[in-house]
């Protein structure tokens, strides 16, 4: 293995952070809040550990997928770490264990939170907190990619680790302009965005921090009550928004590039935007039906911020689902598992392998009947390579390990088994807020600090698939030989 | 530029690398998905699977915005057919690999026909250099720049030359109108400055024009001229080029091969070249064949290992120029170190050869690499650079450019209206000039890259 690489990375990492938190420093002066010291010594510390790790240029360049994946699953540690400290420093969480929580549920866009009111804090802060989601979303790495000149498969092993999806597609032949390209996208989103959110009248500090939630699908507000105090025109457009964040970024791409027929025909994006539209019916009618709201229009308004919230993995609420009837909950539980599209910002298993893994049992089926049949696995037209078929199926078994695993001991705290099973849903998915106990209007403080460190871990693996955070932690990663 | 390169084995690979660390954009297609795999993960390029002859594969790998279209598979036929197929769809430059010696005859009637702008026949360039060699066999490798006027020589450091354990600025006297460019020693190689102090068997790069060469190794007592008589051994298709080509220069030429129907068609095609049938591992062969009288040895067999042993086997036995043909490339840093002479490798000479069109294609777009090439296994290269009067070097003196050199890269001769000059600190680069540099710095572009910032 090689480390004097993997400390480069970590190392630039921290750098990078350290550089993107300084804009946090700008608002607390803005705003003339202490917290500013907080930051600042922080945004320090981590040029400091950076320029540390970082030493010299490394000679030895090797650098094959196991050094990206460590590279990777470290360096979402090493940022949640030293971005949980403005939380500590300032006052505003106190306990450690709780900080972490918030910062990693911030990196990997989850949204959940151990705070009951987040009102009285620092605006500061608050900001970080929303950052933190807009850095997460397309990848602290990939942004580091468009900076740094490295060449050979270096780019390529860890856009594999870091971006979401069973298989990474170039979009462009030289990985970095497509990272450069995948974030002229993000932040050209995110500004219509702010701007569409500031012509409703919305406060800019609002404005920003809604729109990076909205475009990390993170889901952190600045308002005790989520979104349900503004707008319904501002809840309109972050719906809107939600929806166009959870789609593949490839599709923004062809429609940038003159070839939109190419990205309506996605079969990802047709099959994400179905699941969206028949969740929202069902959800509409079933609420509509038992009275919740007045009319058919409010029902179907709040229905559709709710769905596109949970299956973008976004985690925003403008009312409380958790009092809503039975088939609507069960509805977005479902929908938690789904996910958004790979090469988006969301999480989840991701529509993509969800379209897979069922055209994997309609083959079966048919190799049932034709037992001498060959047929071969299609989307877009083109068979899907056996490997990633095969890493899909092994993804889906590992993806249910963990799950399982994590509500066993997330059960020792003795609460009720909706709110262990929705509680390790909405982190392992990056979502946030889940059901009964840890639902819209409650947080993630009823658990003790043992089982938040194992929601921490659920976050990072989901929001890197897994593997890298299991690669991380095998033997024979660290053998020599 | 966008390239599309067709075919994923060895020269694809190299060329694929190469120019993509270049910065250009890179498609490559193979059948084979299997080996794309492996390659996505080492080389920042897009592969796409498919027959590259079909327009719908080349479509996706977007031909119709590609400058370039490189077919390098294993088949003649598809090669051209890749060409021929490119240039109906679009406008962009194509490259084959042909290297059917039947076809070899019709190569100019095929190009113009087809619209290919370059085919390039590995087995009869490999020749072309190899022949190079044994007129002037006391040099290792030769590459010759500025139309063939200048050339880069490297050589053995014997002690008998008496030029080891001195700073090189005490030779400046004995080095007139030439200059050392590189020193390899070992795993390292150098760009040597003034203080560098030479050892015996150090492998030592010269750039000179080419007369002055011939007089430097004069002086030096080597012999500068042509072999009078080769020994091949096996004789496939390079060795077919290279006894035609050396039979053109009057050297007398034998031909060792194992096949009998081969050795007739040999003997037919090549009435001046006496051909034996035998196994080149055979010593009693060899030793009948005149191995120990032979002035050169040249090992062409399909077999690495087997043209290694023949070559380590010379070198013991006899004082004769040897060159020996290697195929595989991932060891080439070990066969470096047995010290047996010239190697050759006609995967990098192939792929060197497209490079430098590749390049002199972009000069005509804004960029001015003219020429370049590999000292030392991909670690030093050897670049000509047209200077436009627009540069930041020209008109500049090479004591006041020397200041603002980056590391471990040399000036080494500038063509100033045809003249070779060896520069020396009060010359200078006017606009119009071609230089050549010398460096391990890789990814240079343009002359004003020479610059440190």
């Amino acid at each position: 293995m090689n480390y004097s690489i993997i400390r480069y990375i970590v190392g630039m990492t921290l750098i990078l952070e350290g550089a993107l938190m300084a804009l946090s420093c700008i608002v607390a002066v803005i705003y003339g809040e202490p917290a500013f010291w907080a930051l600042a010594v922080t945004v320090l510390a981590c040029v400091v550990l950076g320029l540390l790790l970082r030493g010299k240029r490394p000679v030895n360049r090797v650098f094959f997928t196991r050094e990206g994946f460590v590279a990777v699953a470290l360096s979402w540690l090493a940022i949640s770490v030293m971005g949980a400290v403005p939380f500590v420093l300032s006052g505003a969480i106190p306990d450690p264990v709780q900080a972490l929580f918030e910062a990693v549920s911030g990196f990997t866009t989850t949204g959940a939170s151990i705070l009951s009111e987040v009102e009285p804090l620092p605006k500061s802060i608050l900001f970080w907190r929303s950052f933190t989601h807009w850095i997460g979303g397309m990848g602290v790495l990939v942004f580091l990619l468009t900076l740094l000149p490295m060449s050979g498969g270096f780019h390529m092993s860890l856009m594999k680790a870091e971006s979401p999806g069973p298989s990474v597609s170039r979009l462009v032949p030289k990985v970095q302009t497509t990272a450069k390209i995948l974030y002229c996208i993000y932040v050209g989103m995110t500004v219509i965005e702010v701007c569409l959110l500031l012509l409703g009248r919305m406060p800019l500090f609002d404005a920003l921090t809604l729109s990076f939630g909205t475009a990390g699908t993170g889901g952190f507000g600045v308002r005790n009550d989520s979104i349900a105090s503004y707008s319904v025109y501002h809840q309109v457009v972050i719906t809107i928004f939600m929806i166009l964040f959870g789609v593949n970024f490839n599709a923004y791409f062809f429609i940038l590039f003159h070839r939109a027929a190419a990205a309506f025909k996605m079969e990802e994006v047709r099959a994400y935007l179905g699941i969206i539209l028949a969740a929202i019916l069902i959800v509409t009618f079933n609420v509509w039906h038992y009275g919740l709201f007045g009319s058919l229009s409010k029902a179907f308004q709040q229905a559709a911020f709710q769905v596109a919230s949970i299956i973008t993995t976004t985690g925003y609420s403008t009312v409380d689902f958790n009092l809503w009837p039975e088939m609507s909950r069960t509805m977005l539980v479902m929908i938690m598992f789904i996910g958004a599209c790979s090469g988006s910002t969301g999480g989840g298993i991701k529509v993509s392998r969800i379209v897979i893994l069922f055209k994997t049992i309609r083959k079966e089926i048919w190799t049932y009947i034709h037992p001498d049949g060959v047929t071969k696995v299609r989307v877009d037209g083109k068979s899907v390579d056996h490997e990633v078929v095969r890493a899909t199926n092994v993804f889906f078994a590992a993806y249910f390990a963990v799950f399982s695993i994590s509500v066993l001991l997330l059960s020792i705290d003795n609460l009720d088994a909706v709110t262990n099973f929705t509680a390790v849903a909405a982190t392992l998915n990056n979502i946030g807020p889940g059901l009964s106990l840890v639902g819209p209007s409650t947080n993630y403080s009823v658990y003790s600090s043992r089982s938040l460190l194992v929601m921490i871990f659920d976050m990072l693996a989901g929001r890197l698939e897994l593997f890298p955070l299991l690669v991380l932690l095998a033997r024979n990663t660290w053998k020599n030989f | 530029m966008r390239i599309i390169i067709i075919g994923c084995g060895k020269v694809g690979r190299t060329l694929a690398q190469q120019l993509s660390e270049e910065n250009h954009d890179i498609v490559i297609v193979d059948t084979n998905s299997k080996k794309l795999q492996e390659f996505n993960e080492e080389v920042d390029a897009i592969c796409v699977a498919g027959n590259g002859a079909s327009i719908s594969v080349l479509e996706e790998a977007g031909i119709d915005v590609a400058d370039v279209l490189i077919a390098v598979t294993g088949s003649d036929e598809l090669n051209l057919l890749c060409c021929l197929v490119a240039r109906k769809v679009s406008q962009c430059r194509t490259i084959a690999r042909v290297r059917n010696p039947v076809y070899q005859k019709d190569i100019n009637f095929i190009k113009e026909s087809m619209g290919i702008s370059m085919i390039i026949n590995p087995e009869y360039t490999t020749a072309k250099e190899i022949a190079m060699l044994l007129r002037f066999p006391s040099a290792i490798q030769i590459d010759t720049f500025a139309g063939g006027s200048v050339q880069i020589v490297k050589f053995k450091l014997l002690p008998e030359f008496g030029m080891s354990g001195q700073p090189m600025y005490k030779l400046a006297d004995r080095l007139p109108k030439v200059l050392i460019c590189a020193v390899e020693r070992d795993e390292m190689i150098a760009i040597p400055r003034g203080d560098f102090v030479l050892q015996d068997n150090d492998l030592v790069s010269i750039v000179a024009a080419q007369e002055d060469c011939q007089r430097f190794f004069r002086d030096l007592g080597l012999s500068t001229r042509p072999v009078k008589n080769a020994l091949i051994v096996g004789g496939g298709t390079l060795g077919y080029y290279l006894a035609q080509q050396l039979g053109e220069s009057k050297i007398d030429v034998r031909i060792v091969e194992r096949d009998r129907s081969r050795c007739e068609l040999l003997c037919e095609t090549l009435p001046a070249v006496s051909v034996i049938n035998g196994d080149g591992s055979d010593r009693k062969i060899l030793l009948q064949s005149g191995f120990l009288s032979a002035q050169a040895i040249v090992s062409l067999t399909p077999i690495d290992e087997e043209n290694i042993f023949l070559a380590q086997f010379a070198k013991d036995r006899t004082k004769a120029k040897l060159v020996t043909k290697v195929n595989r490339l991932a060891f080439d840093s070990i066969i470096q170190k047995l010290d047996i002479g010239s190697v050759v490798y006609p995967k990098y000479i192939t792929a060197d050869n497209i490079l430098q069109y590749v390049r002199a294609m972009q000069n005509e777009v804004g960029g001015s690499v003219q020429t370049l090439c590999h000292i030392l296994d991909n670690r030093a290269e050897a670049l000509e650079f047209s200077v436009k009067p627009d540069s930041l070097v020209a008109n500049m003196t090479l004591a006041q450019l020397s200041r603002r050199l980056k590391k471990d890269l040399l000036v080494c001769s500038i063509n100033h209206n045809g003249n070779v000059i060896i520069p020396k600190g009060q010359d200078s680069i006017q606009p119009g000039d071609t230089v050549i540099i010398v460096t391990t710095q890789k990814g240079l572009q343009d002359i004003n890259d020479i610059l440190a910032r």
